[in-house]
């Protein structure tokens, strides 16, 4: 990788105010060490989270599951208050990638990233988490805009996500046995304001809800709701590992398995 | 550019000047000459580069050194006793868990860290737990058998 200057902030104030040109922030840097080695990405000055106290701890409460920005996959899979609340965000973040990934890559920095097929971005649209940064609370809905493109500004660092508890939720994924990624997951809640289905995988412009299946489980809350509903594959991606056309396959058996999953 | 690193590597303090973009890897195998940490497919995808942080497996190649300032790391070196091998090690070679053994000691760092479970580990889990280890000669039955006999073995050691 080209070189850079590093720096290690020990609070989010001196995080935000780095000195630096082209400035980007390290969290697990599962995915942008690796993006760095490819030269695909060469920030003039990297700013390691680590050791800023603020973006780790679970807290927890009746309504709702608040994960810190840098608390690993492991620990997310690990955590008490995430399984007894949250199962299927607990089971999500046990799938992620493998073990030696999990101990390292974070909630913020997958947000951060927005891979178009990573797992993250299927829970916070699913249960409608509320991304909170450095400067706002941001919705789940607003957040995501494209591939690898969030709304997030320069500067601006992800501190934590609320995720509601929701009635019931789970989450099916189909790996790419490869890669680990998703090849298509799907995300299901039943939720306070109603029924949420959220995409990974398969979208041209990343993490989508699919509001035609969400209308039929709010009807009906049952796999064959749903797994007779076909999506548009026109929108969906097509590569050497899935035609555009297997994933809108995909994503009506997924969806059928989660709500299954989610009883 | 250097940047002063200290960190535990093998119960022993080091101390280094590297540049921020020095890879955990190449720190351990360059600067330190600790070459048991193998560097397979530099993607962060085959685990041969494996080693343990503070206790947890990750990716040597997928780090910075400086990610590991304060940390604690143990490399295959780090496991053995002066004399004679490691549980897992022993395992490992009674069980023919390797042909080649390029990626034996990520295997066994990646195995050791499923001792710190509060129960063995099924085969099942053992399998699950190596995802992120591959093996292109076993077809790893020989490296489970290894992975489940060390584990018992590390048990009944403590």
């Amino acid at each position: 990788m080209h070189p850079f200057n590093y720096h290690a902030p020990a609070s989010l104030k001196d995080a935000q105010s780095a000195k630096g040109g082209d400035v980007k922030y390290l969290a697990g840097g599962q995915s942008l060490l690796a993006a760095m080695k490819l030269r695909l990405s060469s920030p003039s000055d990297l700013v390691d989270l680590a050791g800023i106290a603020e973006l780790r701890g679970i807290k927890a409460d009746a309504s709702a599951v608040t994960i810190g920005a840098m608390c690993t996959h492991a620990e997310v899979a690990a955590s008490r208050d995430v399984a007894s609340r949250i199962p299927a965000l607990a089971a999500l973040a046990g799938g992620i990638g493998d073990r030696q990934v999990r101990n390292r890559g974070t909630l913020g920095g997958a947000l951060a990233n927005n891979d178009p097929a990573a797992d993250y971005p299927a829970a916070v649209l699913g249960l409608g988490a509320t991304v909170i940064t450095s400067k706002r609370k941001i919705s789940a809905d607003e957040y995501f805009t494209g591939l690898y493109e969030t709304v997030l500004e320069p500067r601006e660092i992800i501190t934590a996500v609320s995720f509601p508890v929701p009635k019931k939720a789970a989450y099916e994924k189909f790996r790419n046995p490869a890669s680990r990624f998703a090849l298509v997951g799907v995300f299901v809640a039943q939720a306070a304001s109603g029924p949420r289905v959220a995409v990974t995988g398969a979208g041209g412009a990343g993490v989508f809800r699919v509001a035609e299946m969400e209308a039929a489980l709010a009807k009906r809350w049952a796999p064959e709701a749903v797994s007779g509903i076909a999506v548009d594959s026109s929108d969906l991606n097509g590569d050497i590992h899935a035609s555009a056309e297997y994933r809108a396959h995909l994503v009506a058996v997924l969806a059928g398995r989660a709500v299954a999953a989610a009883g | 550019m250097g940047i002063s690193v200290s960190m535990t590597v093998n119960g022993k303090s080091v101390t280094a000047e590297v540049e921020p973009r020095t890879l955990l890897a190449a720190f351990l195998r360059e600067t330190l000459a600790l070459t048991g940490t193998h560097v397979g497919c530099d993607t962060a995808q085959c685990g041969a580069c494996t080693v343990l942080v503070d206790g947890r497996s990750v990716k040597s190649c997928n780090m910075l050194a400086v990610q590991a300032r304060g940390a604690a790391v143990t490399t295959i070196e780090g496991l053995a006793p002066p004399e004679g091998l490691h549980p897992m090690q022993a395992a490992f070679k009674r069980h023919h868990g390797l042909q080649c053994g390029f990626c034996t000691p990520g295997m066994v760092l990646s195995a050791v860290e499923l001792a710190s479970r509060a129960k063995p580990p099924t085969e099942a889990e053992i399998r699950e737990a190596l995802d992120g280890n591959f093996c292109r000669c076993t077809g790893y039955q020989n490296i489970v058998k290894a992975v489940k006999a060390g584990l018992a073995d590390m048990g009944g050691a403590k």
